[in-house]
């Protein structure tokens, strides 16, 4: 990054007017990122400490009233709860998953480009079809999963209307979909690792664990960070599922923080809160986005 | 498993060999399944949804019954006309950006190059009870511009370009300067075609991004002539709406139908697009 910062000037004789053609050519980047990136996050946090508009009311200066009130309300509490459960679980499952299918895709098994085909392909299908599809599967004593499972003798489960297994069938769905994205980042990974070093553990008659263990895995580990931090930011981000799949549903218990957010500012249109919700949301991007900067940083050091 | 303790690795033993292919094929086969059954429901008579009967007759019904019973052609031209306009304008902004980052040289480079990556973290939908007030103000609101105007300045298609653009030797900038080439000029004739398939990475993976979003096309449209195929889908597949499940699949396949061909066809530029894309 600094490299380019310090390379001496370019534009030669014309190097005073840089300057002026730099800003011109950055005007519609800048001015459309300020209006709907860095305007609005501040403006929420603004609002976040007044209270919602009405027509005969204007908001007013609350301070962190919404924030306390959060901690009493069930349902963000509950929402905050389900996000993380579905981050920490979604998130390892779909990395392991990755590197083992990058190992498969990447290894001379016959069919190979049938099953990149196979794990590459819910990547490409919108989030809102996966979920029309599923959401059959789920669907109880008709659907797939319970046909299946009736085979075995257990019957007639209803899996989205029960508080205890919702979250875990939005979590299997966000693992299919997504375990085949992050598979191209390990697969584009192993291909830079020299095939030396592959010649010389079978030398030396290392294992294909021990190997993965010893080298692959930990030459893999920059991939594993990038992937791990976008992975989250995506826990966050994607509630396609929960609106087409439960609404949030039975009793709050698949709600996750930015449906909560959708909810709170388009159906009730309580817009303090939602502003003072996303705040929570900006928060943890925040975090985050300072994991990534420290983490990337101890990475260059590393090559 | 009883072999020499030192056995190299390429001397695996053949049994569970066949055993490991045949685990490797089940999780493909576990993968495609979810689709493969989506494809099944769509392409037979409703009574087929839960049976499988390899002598079902195949059938388009459900297709054509799903193509009737809502205004899809509408919804597809509204993605069509989306994905047009922000591609068009993400490929002009982040050239432009990009290309001030990557040659140019000012003050607060550095800073304004942070602020722009801000955004990578920060995504519009986040941000979606602001920018609605934004889009209010700007009279916006149910119009196809603001679907895609938030994502119009993209962070990644400028970090992207930046990198690409910090490639090209200077040798050919110099060459187009003697030659009297301005700056717009050689960006136009030397950078951006070298960037081309970086061009064509950043182009397939907006264009799933976009083809495929949901959330904030959802809060910001509310008309028929407005819609993205994802939120026409939605609406027209609510539980409430009543509608066969296998029209339902039908209607889901048919949207989703443009870029699964696509990347049948094309499946090694999609991966490798992706591949490019991702690494920074």
């Amino acid at each position: 990054m600094h490299a380019a910062v310090s390379n001496p000037a370019v534009a030669g004789p014309a190097g005073s007017r840089t300057p002026v053609l730099a800003w011109l050519l950055l005007a519609p980047a800048v001015v459309l990122l300020a209006a709907f990136t860095h305007v609005p996050a501040l403006m929420t946090l603004v609002n976040s400490l007044y209270s919602t508009p009405a027509a005969n009311r204007p908001a007013r200066f609350i301070g962190s009233d919404q924030f306390r009130d959060m901690l009493s309300d069930p349902v963000f509490m509950s929402a905050l709860k389900n996000n993380a459960v579905y981050a920490l679980g979604t998130v390892p499952a779909s990395i392991a998953l990755a590197i083992l299918m990058a190992l498969i895709v990447n290894s001379s098994i016959r069919g190979r480009t049938w099953l990149r085909m196979s794990f590459f392909l819910p990547t490409v299908l919108p989030m809102i079809a996966v979920a029309n599809i599923w959401l059959f599967f789920y669907t109880p004593s008709y659907g797939l999963v319970d046909q299946i499972l009736g085979i075995f003798g257990v019957h007639g489960r209803n899996w989205l209307g029960n508080p205890d297994t919702v979250l875990a069938c939005l979590m299997a769905l966000a693992i299919w979909k997504e375990a085949g994205f992050f598979m191209i980042f390990y697969l584009a990974a192993l291909q830079q690792i020299s095939p030396n070093l592959k010649e010389a553990a079978a030398i030396e008659g290392a294992g294909r664990f021990y190997f993965f263990r010893r080298v692959t895995f930990p030459l893999l580990m920059p991939t594993t960070l990038f992937v791990l931090i976008n992975a989250l930011i995506n826990a966050f981000r994607v509630v396609d599922h929960v609106i087409v799949m439960t609404k949030g549903g039975p009793d709050n218990a698949s709600a996750l923080l930015l449906y909560y957010v959708y909810n709170v500012g388009f159906k009730y249109w309580d817009t303090g809160y939602a502003a003072a919700l996303t705040v929570v949301l900006l928060a943890i991007m925040g975090i985050l986005a300072f994991a990534q900067f420290t983490i990337f940083d101890r990475k260059v050091h590393y090559q | 498993m009883n072999g020499p303790a030192s056995r190299p690795v390429s001397g695996v033993p053949v049994v569970p060999a066949i055993v490991e292919t045949l685990g490797c094929w089940l999780l493909g086969l576990l993968w495609i399944l979810p689709l493969a059954y989506a494809v099944w429901t769509a392409f037979h008579p409703a009574e087929f949804e839960v049976r499988f009967d390899l002598a079902a007759p195949l059938t388009l019904a459900n297709f054509v019954t799903a193509w009737k019973s809502a205004p899809f052609a509408r919804y597809f031209l509204n993605t069509f006309l989306l994905i047009t306009i922000t591609l068009c304008s993400q490929f002009v902004i982040c050239t432009l950006a990009g290309y001030a980052f990557a040659r140019l040289q000012f003050r607060g480079k550095t800073f304004a190059f942070y602020i722009v990556l801000m955004q990578l973290m920060i995504m519009p939908e986040i941000l979606m009870v602001e920018n609605y007030r934004t889009m209010n103000a700007l009279g916006l609101v149910d119009t196809v511009v603001a679907v895609g105007l938030p994502y119009m300045a993209s962070a990644f298609g400028i970090f992207l370009l930046r990198q690409t653009f910090l490639t090209v030797p200077r040798e050919l900038d110099d060459a187009a300067r003697v030659e009297g080439a301005g700056p717009l000029q050689t960006l136009w004739r030397v950078y951006v075609p070298i960037a081309r398939p970086v061009y064509i990475a950043y182009g397939l993976v907006s264009v799933s991004y976009h083809w495929n979003n949901l959330l904030w096309p959802l809060v910001i449209t509310n008309s028929v002539t407005t819609r993205p195929i994802t939120v026409g889908l939605q609406v027209f597949a609510s539980p409430d709406q009543g509608v066969q499940w296998s029209v339902i699949t039908a209607a889901t396949l048919m949207t989703s139908a443009p870029l699964l061909i696509g990347f049948l066809l094309f499946q090694r530029q999609f991966v490798q697009s992706f591949m490019r894309a991702g690494i920074r």
